[in-house]
């Protein structure tokens, strides 16, 4: 027998931004929809161990969509004659459409670095949407370590230099294998793509001002940081969740800004209980 | 950078162990490959002690301790004695861990010419971390 893992991809076909776009989707499971959005400059790969992983598929359809210009779904038609800047509006309608068009009753959120920050976004302005949010990685705002330019030039290879920015912050703990793969995603991006995802965290996103606004009452906000992340530190997202009230924060040992993929074991210890209790809240 | 007080002992443990870096690259067979295009002389500053490391295609042809005179090097990477001992542990604490972690807390300093160090970022970052394999010896920095 061939041996195939349970996860189906298909590609959806969604309007964003007034575009059309084909995005690739990959999902496992049922139950109750878990949508799981990958860092700056990766694709949905980082969520393969989420999509297998039975003690999560039994109770959760898992989701995991590479964005556009990301992984397998392509830039919109025209991509050649702009510069790609993801903003925390067209992220912020890009799950909500994605959730809408594929008709998910009161999902899950969980995103990762630059995913981790728009849930904050979500949280605060569509919180009645959601079963429960879930920030990975996550800062309503985090000190920049280095200048963007580096990341999309002619005389410095983009694949290369992005994915030796991001070594280091994983965990020394996390497995070879892992922590290789992780940067391979990052190796594989396209020009300019992971720069101008940082639009968003740099420049257009920072969310200080709309914490007030999210309601932990109305939709539950977990927020988990990986000791080894000095990108956003535990101190960042500590900071973040002084500000809201109900937001339950948790710190990872041995973990850095990539938990999913640089140590899908240690990472599961961490999530698998904050699902147990998003499920038993039904 | 932040005032440290300097040990002497940490200094020589940290340029020994810098010292040894030919014997640690050989070692390691793919090394090279990966810095293939990157020929310079770089300097490594343990506190006010400076040292060149010579690169040649990837290969670590030489450490040399100063102190120079007027030699020049494309670029230099500078941090006190005891945050290249944090650096080089096993399992750094977070925030030890990667130089760029050691950049952004202010505890290190890269300067020069940026292109070739980023162009081969992961190459330089893993050669300064070959001391780590030193941590169990009594060579360790």
């Amino acid at each position: 027998m061939p041996h195939f893992e349970p996860i189906i991809g298909r590609y959806l076909h969604l309007e964003l931004s007034g575009r059309p776009h084909r995005l690739y989707v990959e999902e496992a499971g049922q139950g109750i929809p878990l949508v799981c959005l990958h860092t700056a400059g990766a694709d949905a790969r980082q969520y393969r161990h989420i999509l297998n992983d039975k003690a999560i598929t039994q109770h959760y359809r898992v989701i995991a969509f590479d964005m556009p210009w990301h992984g397998k779904s392509l830039p919109p038609e025209g991509f050649e004659c702009e510069e790609y800047q993801l903003t925390t509006a067209t992220y912020t309608q890009m799950v909500v459409d994605l959730c809408e068009a594929m008709r998910l009753e009161k999902p899950v959120v969980m995103g990762c670095s630059i995913g981790g920050r728009i849930v904050l976004n979500l949280a605060a302005e569509h919180g009645s949407r959601f079963r429960a949010l879930i920030g990975l990685e996550s800062a309503a705002y985090q000190q920049p370590w280095y200048d963007t330019e580096w990341l999309n030039r002619p005389d410095v290879h983009g694949g290369e230099v992005c994915a030796a920015l991001v070594s280091g912050l994983m965990a020394p703990q996390s497995p070879a294998a892992s922590r290789h793969e992780t940067l391979w995603m990052y190796k594989c991006g396209g020009p300019g793509v992971f720069k101008g995802d940082l639009h968003f965290y740099r420049v257009d996103g920072d969310l200080r001002d709309v914490l007030a606004r999210i309601d932990t009452a109305r939709c539950p906000l977990y927020l988990l940081t990986g000791e080894y992340d000095f990108s956003c530190t535990p101190a960042d997202t500590k900071r973040t969740a002084e500000s809201i009230p109900g937001a339950e924060v948790t710190v990872m040992k041995e973990l850095g800004h990539f938990p999913m993929s640089e140590n899908p074991a240690q990472f599961r210890r961490y999530i698998l209980p904050v699902l147990d209790k998003i499920r038993s809240a039904e | 950078m932040p005032p440290v007080a300097i040990d002497p002992a940490v200094t020589e443990r940290v340029a020994r162990a810098f010292e040894r870096l030919p014997e640690l690259a050989a070692a390691d067979a793919d090394l090279a490959r990966r810095g293939r295009f990157l020929t310079c002389d770089f300097e490594i500053g343990v506190g006010s002690v400076p040292l060149s490391v010579s690169i040649d295609h990837g290969r670590v042809t030489s450490v040399k301790r100063g102190p120079f005179l007027l030699r020049s090097h494309t670029f230099s990477i500078t941090a006190a004695p005891e945050t290249w001992a944090g650096f080089h542990q096993p399992f750094p604490e977070p925030g030890d861990h990667d130089l760029l972690a050691l950049t952004k807390s202010g505890r290190a300093r890269v300067s020069g010419d940026l292109v070739p160090f980023m162009g081969n970022l992961q190459f330089v970052k893993d050669l300064l971390a070959l001391p780590r394999l030193l941590a169990n010896t009594e060579d360790a920095a």
